[in-house]
């Protein structure tokens, strides 16, 4: 199979490969697919007071595309706020990385990853905020 | 040493030199029809085809005359299987096979589920195995054919020929064995393997792509076919066609080597298999064998690397040309049925390489495809979260996934 030149880019120098400390109240933590269907994607965002990420990092199991599509995500989310970083769309990154139609579910799954990773974020903010508002 | 190197001769293998030699007059000086009677350009053709004819029957044991040329073994399988479905309907409409056969059995045998024929898909162990007491069993007074393959193509695995033939011949009822991969790399022997039908293609042991052979058996019993093919009633009215003589002489010349080089080429196969397997084991102690370690092809190894994706896998390893148990690369997302067959699960059968070696690999091309194999399935593990995940103490199989 052919892959496009940004793919194998982000497959030879994938960036944000990591992990931030899933503890930290600040950072998201998002893993969606399962290692049966052939890829597992685990991405992060940590974000600071004003609602911007300032940092993203990821690590996958999964196909050359799968690979390429959560390091691209990493990249757009790195300096951009919650807010926009919940609106990217798969198609985006289908059109970025040109995925033929059978790699596409690699991209929804990285729309599903940045979305679990908010969402995460989002239940910790609100459960200190509980708990900040308890201690008052 | 030139890249990428190939390690994928299970999937074809270059024409031998001595085989492309042996054809060449065959396109221009000595191009007759087989067929014709009448002049000496048809006669050298028919003494060529026949020489090759005997080549092969003598690499399995087997009389000149029980030989059919075909287009592969995938027109061999057809021609056996709804050749001896068809021409025996009277005695019964039952067919034997296991879920691990090559489509080019499976499908036939579908394709008979839809004519009224009933076909027992056997499953196989952890290693590849039918249980034989199992065959015993399925096989009825109603049953035509068991067809199971002489060595698999994804994993290596050999069935026991010799026991098998003798429980289908002991039940009476007819043995056809795929031996696409076994030939020229284990030893072959019709009359001893009880064996009544047999196919072999040329492409998989240093002969031309497009030309095959189908052993029948002439005596006790004679096997009689449906040809699938009509026409000009060549090959005895089993398989109609002008013969690709061409193919056919490097088919002949082909098998001459196997069986002439068999002895001193497949302990060479095997020293090098073993070094590439100890190699990767050694860096990568998690990586598991797929197959049974010792009834097994010479030169053919499956090993499944735990926490990387097959694909990606090959994808950093493009100096290497090796096959992949995860069909993600043709466009399916289904990972290897053999592999399941098995009983993998199917990360590891995601995550599984096929190498295979042949008459040109050189222990320089091992120790550098071990290599960089090493190196990538290092790499992408620092990219895996399953790996991680097993680094902190999770236990993978505990983990609630979301499907998608
Ligand atoms: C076990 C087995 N059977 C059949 C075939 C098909 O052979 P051919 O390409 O000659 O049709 C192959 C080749 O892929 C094979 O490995």
């Amino acid at each position: 199979m052919a892959y496009s030149d940004k793919v194998l880019d982000h497959y030879q120098n994938p960036r944000n490969v990591g992990s931030l400390d899933k503890d930290d109240p600040n950072v998201g933590t998002g893993v969606v697919g399962a290692p049966e269907c052939g890829d597992v994607m685990k991405l992060q965002i940590k974000v600071d007071d004003h609602g911007s990420i300032v940092d993203a990092k990821f690590k996958t199991y999964g196909c050359g595309s799968a690979i390429a599509s959560s390091s691209l995500a990493t990249e757009w989310l790195k300096g951009t706020t919650v807010d926009a970083a919940a609106e990217i769309k798969n198609t985006q990154i289908v059109e970025e990385l040109s995925l033929p139609p059978v790699k596409i579910h690699c991209s929804v799954l990285a729309e599903d990853a940045i979305k679990a990773a908010i969402e995460d974020w989002r239940k910790k903010q609100a459960a200190a905020k509980g708990a900040a508002a308890e201690t008052k | 040493m030139k890249t990428p190197i190939y390690l994928d001769y299970s999937a074809t293998t270059p024409c031998d030199p001595r085989v492309v030699q042996r054809m060449l007059p065959f396109f221009t000086e000595t191009f007759g029809n087989a067929a014709s009677r009448s002049h000496a350009f048809g006669w050298t053709a028919e003494a060529a085809v026949e020489e090759a004819r005997s080549q092969v029957a003598q690499l399995l044991g087997a009389h000149p005359k029980e030989i059919l040329w075909t287009s592969g073994s995938t027109e061999a399988n057809n021609l056996a299987i709804k050749g001896t479905a068809q021409m025996y309907r009277e005695k019964g409409n039952h067919l034997i096979t296991a879920i691990t056969e090559h489509k080019a059995v499976l499908d036939p045998m579908k394709h008979l589920e839809t004519q009224g024929y009933e076909v027992t898909w056997l499953p196989v162990d952890r290693k590849g195995h039918v249980d034989l007491d199992q065959l015993r069993d399925a096989i009825t007074d109603r049953t035509i054919l068991v067809s199971l393959m002489a060595a698999n193509n994804e994993i290596g695995t050999l069935h026991p020929l010799a026991e098998i033939g003798a429980i289908c011949k002991q039940k009476g009822t007819l043995f056809h064995t795929d031996a696409t991969q076994a030939a020229g790399k284990i030893p072959l022997d019709v009359e001893a393997q009880h064996v009544d039908l047999l196919s072999i293609s040329a492409h998989k042991m240093y002969g031309p792509k497009g030309v095959g052979a189908l052993y029948v058996r002439r005596k006790n019993p004679r096997v009689r076919l449906t040809s699938q093919m009509d026409g000009g009633g060549h090959e005895r009215g089993m398989r109609s066609g002008t013969l690709n003589v061409t193919g056919i002489v490097g088919m002949g010349e082909a098998a001459r080597i196997c069986r002439e080089e068999m002895a001193t080429e497949v302990p060479k196969l095997m020293a090098l298999r073993d070094r590439l397997e100890q190699r990767i084991m050694k860096a990568l102690p998690d990586a598991v064998l797929n197959g049974d370690p010792q009834a097994r092809l010479p030169h053919l190894t499956n090993i499944s690397f735990p926490y990387v994706e097959g694909e990606s896998l090959i994808m950093g390893i493009k100096e290497i040309a090796v096959s992949s148990g995860s069909a993600c690369t043709s466009a399916s997302l289904e990972p290897s049925y053999v592999l399941k067959g098995l009983g993998l699960g199917d990360e590891l059968a995601h995550s599984s390489i096929r190498f295979s070696l042949g008459r040109f690999t050189t222990e320089q091309e091992v120790d550098f495809a071990a290599d960089r194999l090493i190196a990538e399935v290092t790499r992408l593990r620092e990219m895996s979260p399953l790996w991680e995940m097993v680094q902190e103490g999770v236990d993978l199989s505990q983990v609630k996934w979301t499907m998608h």
